[in-house]
């Protein structure tokens, strides 16, 4: 049975509230230029690429199951009291292949020595093999290099294997529609198409030949190494993925709302109404954020220890927290759309249609839904896609500085906070917080990059 | 580049030196505090990095010895150890050897030095009529006064007997909130009464914020015969007095410091007695600046006090008495800089900017390995610069207690000492310290840790319930035996014959940060091993205590860091009389067993002699047996030191160590010097790149430059 | 224009009096009496006596808002919000319960915070200026589309791995400053010259973009192309027209984050 956490639900609609609105903007004439123009960027399409695999780890991350109801083998593998994910199952190899401590990537050893008791009774200083990682080999010095390189090739055919089985029933459609021939193919290679279909399929192709290399060596080795107490990098940064998306996305949901209603509001009536709204953001903004975020955070956990016999499971608590944080920060961006939904409202007021609207005798909520709310769709959109990435950062921010996520909860946040501790080692375990930076990046870059071009499309004046 | 290596360089000390630079040469010490202590008047001080500060300045009546092991006490401001004398109901005086009950009284007679003299300070300046000078400081007086060197005028004074008198009375002032108040209170007699009364003189005085003066008030159990002797009445027999003496809490607090700190002026400068203190010792406390740092330098009239010539055997192979008879303090200054994390702080140890190191678990592969019979040593990396390392057990104790009231755990019956004895077999206390403490801890038998009075080595001193003695050393007993208790206990395998699901037991306890959690993963871990389940229930600290207060805990984690050394300081955290959830005392397991409790009566106020050491093993086997504590750990405490910070010895007793330890500055310099060289190549490697980029960047201008022209 | 600016005055009163409302229920409903007086009073040997009398000494034991024990004006005096809090705005801070005066600690660490805010605001001020200028400059050739991507690469990366980067390769690495502290006076250069350029250095990438899309739209306005078909030079027509018409917003706007900055900043520095 699957079991849905308070986020994982509010995750779902959001999914489907926001592909809603985006399969609804698509229809609108208006709209359909700015987002032909969005279609046809190469930097749009290649991030798109990059994004939907790490949406798909997110979603299936969020698809829980009480551990409860495994039977049998799936029982004893599961070895879990706490709900896992599709993701957890998946990954269910890495999951259980604890090693002591730390160790660096792809390594067969320990990094770090210790006393080792030799099968003749003596006792050397030394790194000790892994439990799991590399296991498989005899003789690692001599074989971990043909081994890994072995099972990169093996890797790479695989993704290309899979890339070319998604992406020939695509040509052949694209083929088809534009008439046949060779022309069509000639075009793609070329560049010359209008939706950008080579640099959509080279970058596919890359993304398709690295997960499987990843694949293959994750199979047996702990590609991006083990943490402090032996878990696997390379696992904990793709559950992290989640918290990342979740923190991006959720918190926008929060916002929307608050800042739509009042938004609008403070610019179509204008007057005390506008008064009233415009004290209420000046005062959020002049308390620094850090602050606010973080005396709402203590606030949630005062109350959630008060309340404890109702968060009695570790997940469900963090599970709380991490919603709850996304409120708080969503309580406190709310004003820079707002504020950028007032000018807009206020200039859209004073328009001929809308002032003939009013003179129909069109009643002001219909005004304020038919006539204002499709014309600051644009802003609305600009402003979730730049929010997005900034908040990936922001978590990483707070919970660097322990008033984010729950410290169990996976987030890059809290890898770069234990990580801060690692460099002053000797020698440095710098892969945690090279993990985080990659999988941050990879989030974050293509985001912005997305952002950009849907700001330039969108947005005739081009100022943020 | 160069301009910028000027910048840096100063004139050729090292560029990242965090220090003045005309300090290079100077016999300072430096050290660092991690979060400003929140009270430096000795009534109030009490945790460590307080005392740390105080204990340099304020000198109480006796001391530990630097050197000696076991530890054990001599005169401070006192010219001798105390003479106890024992008196009866009626006051008369008892042979030193009376039996107990019949002691109503316990009289300390302490004579005193009459060479300590107060350091100089403004509150002991006076005007020609004799007046005190700054005792009456209007706000225009003290216009351009920041701080206390601002007044331009010091005094001093020698410290007589009634100072003594003045800091004991100050322990149930009302105002000052002194942690042992209520201790002393039943212990000192009259005390209490003082306190009552001085609460509400203090209330219906007059002119607040001005000075309550504590001179008129009598206490009765204090008697100042002369200016350098003075007899202390206790109620009862209690030995461990004299250890209580040794503490800050019984130095000397001249009235004038008093009288002039309490002016309302003053305390809104943040000049006040809990911030800047005044005493006899060898340091006086000359900058105060919590966010930065905090200085102490020598006390100009510092009497005469000697480098010990004594110690323990080895200590003349270690050179730690090479200066003996030399005059402290040896170093003339020690600067404590804020230093809130700790990679900051060993980056500059490693680079010389600190003279010594506690080690954080982070640094402890770089610098620690241990050697074939499992002694920790140090890396060659490290020993190649000089540095050395000390090791000590610490006299404190973590456990995991039981709530002897809950139903589940608790009880002294057999079934459910079985549960507990199982659960203490089954968490394995030494892979804990494996992975938790790198080895730095040692697994406790008993309460006692090594070092205090009653505790033993060897077979005699193992816990029988949990350990077999094989190959001459303890062996945790085997899971099968943990599996046989429970079965005992009546949860074969862990379940509840009730329910038929597994035992369920719940652990109270506070979480700070993303490590805990593989910690509270291992303790489920180890009580899966016998089939129980364990659920965490983590609190914020005061919630944590609430809990704790009302009794509601089943498992909680907890320590104690000893007050002295004495066993009667580990052995009342379980008498039954300081229950916390009844009594409000420090049982926090509220274990009851009467036997104990008799026992804990008899050998408090004994002396340490062959029988008292019978019946401590007879205490340490009773809660062996009953398992209210799952013993955890004694932690080691690992200190790194450089080559030129010398008479360093681990003392975990006494805080005032810092006058016998001694700085070679020169051999600093020269280290610091050789191991902070900066490389600025890649400075020069960024300015090429940088050139190289711009290039194109330049021709493109000039090209359109060009165009434009054209 | 004197009346604008008054009614600005005047609004902010009611502004003071939220943030305060604001601040004060967050802090309180966190921190319990007995939280305080636990952090207080240490962890050996504290009763429950001795608690509730801190509490009543330092004035924790009144209600929060109102006091039902009192009479009349009494009843909103005797709480908790008014006698601690509603003194801020006479810029009373009163002492902290460690008893020390807060508004001497806040001089105090003034000092050091702005030492490092203003000097990277002002350099990155200049910096995020000449380099968008510079874009523009170049603007439709590869340069600029490089360094535009380059802005958003950059602005890609945590902040926190400026800081710790920065911090490991500069201070630990190369040990060209002090890891940690500070002195004042001119030896403070030492100390601020690593948080100045990583704070500016992280801002860089997000700085840049903004003002090169503000001269952007600067460009393309009639005055600009005036001027241009004057003959006058790319150069001039950048640094004297389009800079100075931009400085509008630039100024409107970056004093805003003057303010956020010294608070941000310098958390992670000396907090």
């Amino acid at each position: 049975m699957p079991q849905l956490l308070p986020t994982d639900v509010l995750f779902f609609l959001t999914i489907f509230g926001l592909s809603g609105l985006l399969i609804y903007s698509l229809g609108q004439t208006h709209l359909r230029r700015p987002w032909q123009k969005v279609f046809q960027s190469a930097q749009a399409m290649v991030s798109l690429v990059i994004l939907i695999p790490y949406l798909l780890v997110a979603v299936a991350d969020s698809i829980r199951f009480n551990p409860a109801s495994f039977e049998g083998e799936m029982a004893t593998q599961a070895a879990s009291s706490e709900p896992l994910s599709l993701l957890d199952l998946g990954l269910q190899r890495l999951r259980l292949s604890v090693e002591k401590t730390y160790s660096a990537p792809l390594a067969v050893e320990l990094h770090a020595r210790e006393m080792m008791r030799l099968p003749d009774g003596r006792e050397i200083w030394s790194t000790p093999r892994l439990r799991y990682g590399g296991s498989h080999l005899i003789d690692p010095e001599g074989e971990r290099m043909a081994d890994l390189l072995r099972r990169a090739m093996k890797g790479l055919l695989n993704g290309a294997l899979i890339w070319l089985l998604l992406s020939l029933p695509l040509l052949v459609f694209y083929v088809l529609r534009t008439g046949g021939g060779r022309r069509p193919l000639l075009e793609i290679a070329l560049g010359q198409t209008r939706f950008p279909w080579r640099a959509v399929l080279v970058a596919a192709l890359f993304l398709a030949m690295m997960v499987g290399v990843l694949k293959e060596w994750a199979a047996v080795y702990h590609v991006l190494g083990t943490d402090k107490v032996g878990a696997d990098v390379l696992y904990q940064s793709l559950k992290s993925i989640r918290t990342g998306i979740l923190i991006g996305t959720l918190t926008t949901v929060a916002t929307l709302p608050l800042s739509l209603l009042l938004g609008i509001l403070a610019g179509y009536f204008r007057g005390w109404v506008d008064d009233v709204i415009q004290y209420l953001y000046t005062t959020l903004n002049a308390i620094p954020g850090v602050l606010l975020i973080a005396a709402a955070m203590l606030v949630m956990q005062a109350s959630m220890a008060r309340h404890e016999a109702a968060f009695q499971s570790l997940s469900l608590r963090a599970d709380v927290r991490l919603l709850a944080l996304c409120l708080i920060l969503g309580l406190t961006s709310w004003t820079g759309l707002c504020r950028l939904l007032r000018a807009e409202t206020l200039k859209l007021r004073d328009l001929e249609y809308v002032q003939a609207a009013k003179v129909l005798g069109v009643s002001q909520p219909l005004i304020l839904f038919r006539h204002i709310l499709p014309n600051v769709f644009h802003l609305v959109l600009i402003a979730v896609a730049l929010d997005f990435s900034s908040l990936v950062l922001a978590e990483a921010v707070l919970s660097y500085v322990n008033i984010g996520v729950d410290p169990t909860t996976e987030s890059w946040g809290n890898m770069i906070n234990t990580a801060r501790l690692e460099m002053a080692r000797e020698p440095v375990v710098w892969w945690s917080l090279a993990s985080a930076f990659g999988f941050m990046l990879g989030l974050v870059l293509p985001a912005n990059l997305l952002a950009d071009t849907l700001r330039d499309a969108f947005d005739p004046r081009r100022v943020s | 580049m160069g301009v910028i290596s000027l910048i840096l360089g100063g004139c050729g000390s090292p560029p990242n030196n965090p220090y003045p630079l005309e300090e290079g040469l100077q016999n300072i010490l430096y050290t660092s505090f991690e979060e400003r202590p929140k009270h430096l008047d000795p009534a109030r001080a009490y945790s460590a990095n307080e005392l740390e500060i105080i204990a340099q300045i304020y000198e109480p009546l006796l001391q530990y010895a630097y050197l000696q092991r076991p530890y054990q006490l001599e005169p401070l401001a006192a010219t001798k150890l105390p003479t106890v004398t024992y008196l009866d109901q009626k006051g008369a005086v008892l042979e030193d050897n009376a039996l107990e009950p019949t002691i109503a009284f316990s009289v300390y007679d302490l004579e005193l030095r009459s060479d300590l003299v107060y350091q100089p300070h403004p509150a002991f300046v006076r005007k020609d009529d004799g007046a005190y000078r700054f005792h009456d400081l209007s706000p225009k007086d003290l216009e351009g006064i920041q701080r206390l060197q601002d007044f331009g005028a010091v005094a001093s004074r020698p410290v007589t007997a009634d100072d003594y008198l003045y800091q004991i009375k100050r322990l149930v002032h009302p105002e000052v909130h002194s942690p042992i108040a209520e201790m002393m209170a039943d212990l000192i007699v009259g005390l209490r009464p003082l306190g009552d009364r001085l609460a509400l003189d203090f209330e219906a005085r007059e002119g607040k914020g001005s000075w309550f003066d504590l001179r008129p008030y009598p206490l009765e159990g204090v008697e100042v015969l002369d200016a350098h002797h003075i007899k202390i009445k206790i109620k009862g027999k209690y030995p461990q007095f004299r250890f209580w003496l040794a503490m800050p809490f019984f130095a000397p607090m001249p009235f004038e410091a008093d009288a002039f700190y309490s002016q309302p002026e003053l305390k809104a400068k943040n000049i006040t007695l809990d911030w800047y203190p005044v005493g006899s010792g060898p340091y006086q406390l000359t900058e105060n600046n919590p966010n930065r740092r905090m200085v102490l330098e020598r006390n100009p009239s510092f009497h005469e006090d000697l480098y010990p010539r004594i110690g323990e055997p080895k200590d003349e192979a270690l050179g730690l008495l090479k200066d003996g008879g030399q005059r402290l303090p040896l170093i003339d200054k020690v600067t404590f800089v804020l230093e809130k994390e700790t990679i900051p702080y060993w980056s500059k140890f490693l680079q010389g900017y600190y003279d010594a190191s506690g080690l954080a678990s982070d640094n402890f592969d770089q610098a620690i390995q241990f050697s074939g019979v499992g002694q920790a040593e140090l890396t060659e990396d490290l020993l190649s610069k000089g540095i050395h390392l000390d090791t000590a057990v610490t006299a404190s104790i973590f456990y995991l207690g039981f709530n002897m009231q809950d139903p589940v755990v608790g009880g002294l019956d057999p079934s459910h000492t079985r549960l507990r004895q199982a659960i203490s077999l089954a968490i394995d206390e030494e892979e804990f310290i494996a992975i938790f403490m790198n080895g730095r801890g040692v697994p406790a038998q008993g309460m006692l840790p090594p070092g205090i009075f009653g505790h033993l080595e060897g077979e005699a001193g193992m816990n029988p319930v949990v350990y077999d003695w094989v190959m001459g050393g303890p062996k945790r007993k085997p899971l099968a035996e943990a599996e046989r208790l429970l079965q005992e206990a009546g949860y074969p395998h862990g379940i509840d014959p009730k329910t038929q699901q597994p035992l369920v037991l719940y652990l109270d306890t506070t979480m700070s940060g993303a490590d805990d959690k593989p910690l509270l993963n291992w303790y489920r871990k180890q009580l899966g091993k016998i089939g129980l389940q364990l659920v965490l229930r983590t609190t914020d600290y005061n919630q944590f205590q609430q809990k704790m207060a009302n009794g509601n805990a089943q498992l909680f984690r907890w320590g104690w860091n000893a007050d002295y050394p004495d066993p009667e300081n580990f052995f009342f955290l379980l008498y039954g009389d300081n229950a916390k959830a009844s009594k409000g005392g420090e049982n926090a397991a509220n274990y009851k067993n009467p036997e104990f409790d008799r026992w804990f009566l008899a050998m408090r106020a004994m002396d340490d002699d062959e029988k008292r050491l019978e019946i401590i093993q007879k205490m340490q086997a009773i809660v062996r047996h009953d398992a209210p504590w799952v013993f955890g750990v004694h932690p080691k405490s690992f200190s790194l030191r450089h080559a030129w910070y010398r008479n360093y010895k681990p003392n975990l007793m006494a805080n005032n160590g810092l006058k016998y330890l001694r700085i070679d500055a020169a051999l600093r310099a020269e280290r610091r010097a050789e191991w902070n060289q900066p490389i600025f190549w890649p400075l020069a490697l960024g300015l090429f790149l940088l050139i190289a980029l711009l290039w194109p960047a330049w021709r493109a201008y000039r090209l359109r430059m060009r165009s434009k022209a054209r | 224009m004197s009346a604008y600016i008054l009614r600005r005055l005047l609004t902010t009163v009611p502004l003071l009096i939220g943030i305060n409302l604001l601040t004060f229920v967050l802090f309180f409903v966190i921190n319990t009496p007995e939280d305080m007086a636990r952090m207080h009073l240490g962890q050996k040997h504290v009763t429950q006596e001795g608690m509730a009398k801190w509490t009543h000494e330092r004035g924790y034991d009144l209600p929060l808002f109102y006091n039902d024990q009192a009479e009349g004006l009494d009843a909103l005096r005797k709480t908790i919000f008014v006698e601690k809090s509603l003194g801020l705005f006479l810029f009373r801070f009163g002492h902290s319960d460690a008893g020390r005066d807060i508004g001497a600690d806040i001089r105090q660490r003034m000092g050091p915070s702005l030492a490092i805010a203003v000097p990277s605001l002002i350099v990155g001020l200049l910096l995020d200026i000449s380099l968008a200028l510079l874009l523009v400059f170049f603007r439709l050739t590869y340069l600029e589309v490089w360094g535009a991507a380059l802005c958003i690469f950059l602005m890609s990366i945590s902040t926190l791995f400026y800081i710790i980067g920065g911090q490991f390769l500069v201070g630990k690495c190369l040990q060209w400053v002090p890891i940690s502290g500070y002195e004042s006076g001119l030896d403070a250069i030492r100390f601020i010259i690593l948080p100045v350029l990583i704070g500016t250095f992280a801002g860089v990438g997000s700085g840049v973009r903004w003002y090169r899309t503000l001269f952007l739209e600067e460009i393309e306005k009639d005055y600009v192309r005036t001027a241009r078909a004057k003959g006058l030079s790319e150069t001039r027509v950048l640094m004297v027209h389009v800079l100075k018409n931009a400085m509008i917003p630039i100024l409107t706007v970056r004093s805003m984050p003057l303010i956020s900055k010294i608070s941000r900043l310098s958390a992670p520095w000396f907090s």
